[in-house]
């Protein structure tokens, strides 16, 4: 069944959805890359 | 309790009619951007499972606490629980498929994290109650369950909304599977941490935690989740009128593709690709330190192993993202090429001591090994077309389970017989280089054998339904 009205996604609800899966995802990127600096230590 | 008609045809009763694919149609004004998030909220939950080794020592203490004793599990036994997720990983991606295909990605996403969330609650069960085949049943097989379901479940929707960049699509989402380890494992020894006490290691708590967390995650990725509407297409886009060579606008169905020589020949080249990259991934720690002893301490192995990760998460997206613009068969003629350079330069890398040289073959190396995940299901698509390319991609994964045995046990034994035949630790791994470059070539000439699959593959729309009804659904 096809809903035929409008639902217009709005640019707060993009940051939120994006934010919700991106900082965790930054912050394990940030925490990987100080541990991965050992390397060149 | 509702009746609705699934995928099949076939009037089918639903206990959460909210979950049925109905109900997830996007209404015009919905940006396909908040796709990609849903898929993420997924993946990076399930890509956990490549951080469970974390749990691996604090597990062998659960009675000891300080240090083990023998009525603690051994570090063997412990090994058990992710080979078991990875087997059941293979088998219910390609078991509920076309389940998944045909039920939506919503109710996919739901399953997944109920499982997924029980896997971690059996696993506390099983911890408070220091029952390992508890952990096997929860982590292993619930678990496993929810990875193959999981990791399938918003690729076939991805296709659908970006038709102008599927490699970038899926790649979006394949990129958090590779990120979740980045977030399990500082979070998992933070919870650990937090949780521990002299009486306890921390992990019955960490697990029920964890469980929760993602619970909450995957349910919010599986609400906001949406099927485009039939027809729909980007603003712009035009299809093209005529399929390239290696392009089709026509349907496979999931039956009829493993019938042909285009589906075993693209298992032959995810298995080459994974094989070589997994190979090395799960010895890069010893591997490097062997190689250049003195050079690479522990510390900076660590590091390296760090850098590896975040190289493997990056080629999901960027190698995907390419294969939009260079072709997916071209993509993976270079996985074969470079990687065949790369492999075979490593040992030579050992042998000059040369420490930058051998960091850059293993970053690039292992950036391909998750390009080859993340690009293959865009190829199936150009292949079969968009309609059951979830549930073929589902069946392609077992070649992931072959290849994480193969690579493994290959790198190993013929490291522990060369050391046992003398040969100087430093060089134990150069046999296995080459053959890892030699699987490269296998790969490489499956990848130029495949052509466009033959048109008597193709759906008809008269014999559509008669097949699906044909073939019972499998969940």
């Amino acid at each position: 069944m096809q809903n035929t009205s409008t639902s217009q996604t709005t640019t707060l609800q993009l940051v939120l959805a994006w934010s919700f899966a991106g900082i965790p995802l930054l912050a394990g990127v940030a925490q990987t890359l100080v541990n991965a600096m050992k390397l060149f230590q | 309790m509702t009746t609705t008609i699934d995928g099949s045809g076939l009037p089918s009763r639903t206990l959460l009619p909210f979950l049925d694919r109905e109900h997830t149609i996007a209404r015009p004004g919905y940006s396909r951007w908040m796709v990609p998030p849903a898929a993420l909220c997924v993946h990076l939950c399930i890509g956990q499972a490549y951080a469970f080794s974390v749990f691996n020592l604090p597990m062998t203490k659960l009675i000891g606490i300080t240090e083990s004793t023998p009525a603690d599990w051994k570090l063997t036994e412990l090994g058990w629980i992710f080979s078991i997720a990875m087997v059941f990983l293979g088998l219910s991606a390609a078991v509920f498929g076309r389940w998944v295909e045909e039920g939506g990605p919503r109710r996919a996403m739901f399953t997944a994290g109920v499982c997924w969330a029980s896997a971690f609650l059996i696993s506390a069960l099983g911890v408070y109650l220091h029952n390992l085949w508890i952990i096997y049943l929860g982590y292993g097989v619930v678990g496993g369950c929810a990875l193959g379901i999981g990791y399938i479940s918003p690729v076939s929707t991805l296709m659908k909304w970006f038709p102008d960049r599927p490699g970038m699509a899926t790649g979006m989402a394949i990129m958090g599977f590779g990120g979740g380890a980045l977030i399990a494992s500082p979070l998992s020894v933070w919870l650990m941490g937090k949780f521990a006490s002299s009486s306890d290691v921390g992990v019955f708590a960490t697990f029920v935690t964890l469980g929760c967390v993602y619970f909450i995650f995957m349910m919010v990725g599986s609400l906001i989740v949406r099927v485009p509407a039939p027809g729909w297409k980007p603003a712009g886009y035009v299809p093209p009128a005529t399929a390239s060579k290696l392009m089709t606008n026509n349907d496979v169905f999931v039956y009829q593709a493993i019938k042909t020589p285009q589906f075993w020949l693209i298992w032959i080249v995810l298995f080459c690709n994974t094989t070589a990259g997994i190979g090395v991934l799960g010895q890069a720690s010893a591997m490097s330190q062997e190689m250049f002893p003195g050079q690479i301490t522990a510390v900076a192995a660590a590091g390296l192993v760090g850098l590896m990760s975040l190289f493997n998460m990056g080629g999901r997206f960027s190698w995907a993202s390419l294969s939009d613009f260079i072709g997916r068969k071209n993509t993976y003629f270079v996985y074969m090429t470079l990687g065949f350079v790369l492999y075979v330069t490593v040992p030579y890398a050992g042998a000059s001591g040369n420490v930058v040289l051998f960091v850059i073959c293993f970053l690039i190396i292992v950036s391909m090994y998750g390009g080859g995940f993340s690009t293959v299901p865009a190829y199936l698509r150009d292949m079969f077309g968009t309609r059951y390319v979830g549930a073929i991609h589902g069946i392609l994964l077992t070649a992931w389970s072959a290849a994480g045995i193969a690579g493994p046990v290959l790198i190993n034994y013929i490291r522990e017989y060369n050391v046992t035949h003398g040969v100087p630790k430093a060089q134990a791994y150069n046999t296995t280089m080459y053959i890892m470059a030699g699987l490269l070539v296998v790969g490489f000439i499956a990848n130029l054998c495949v052509k466009a699959v033959d048109k008597r593959h193709h759906m008809k729309p008269e014999v559509d339904a008669d097949l699906a009804q044909a073939a019972p659904s499998r969940a």
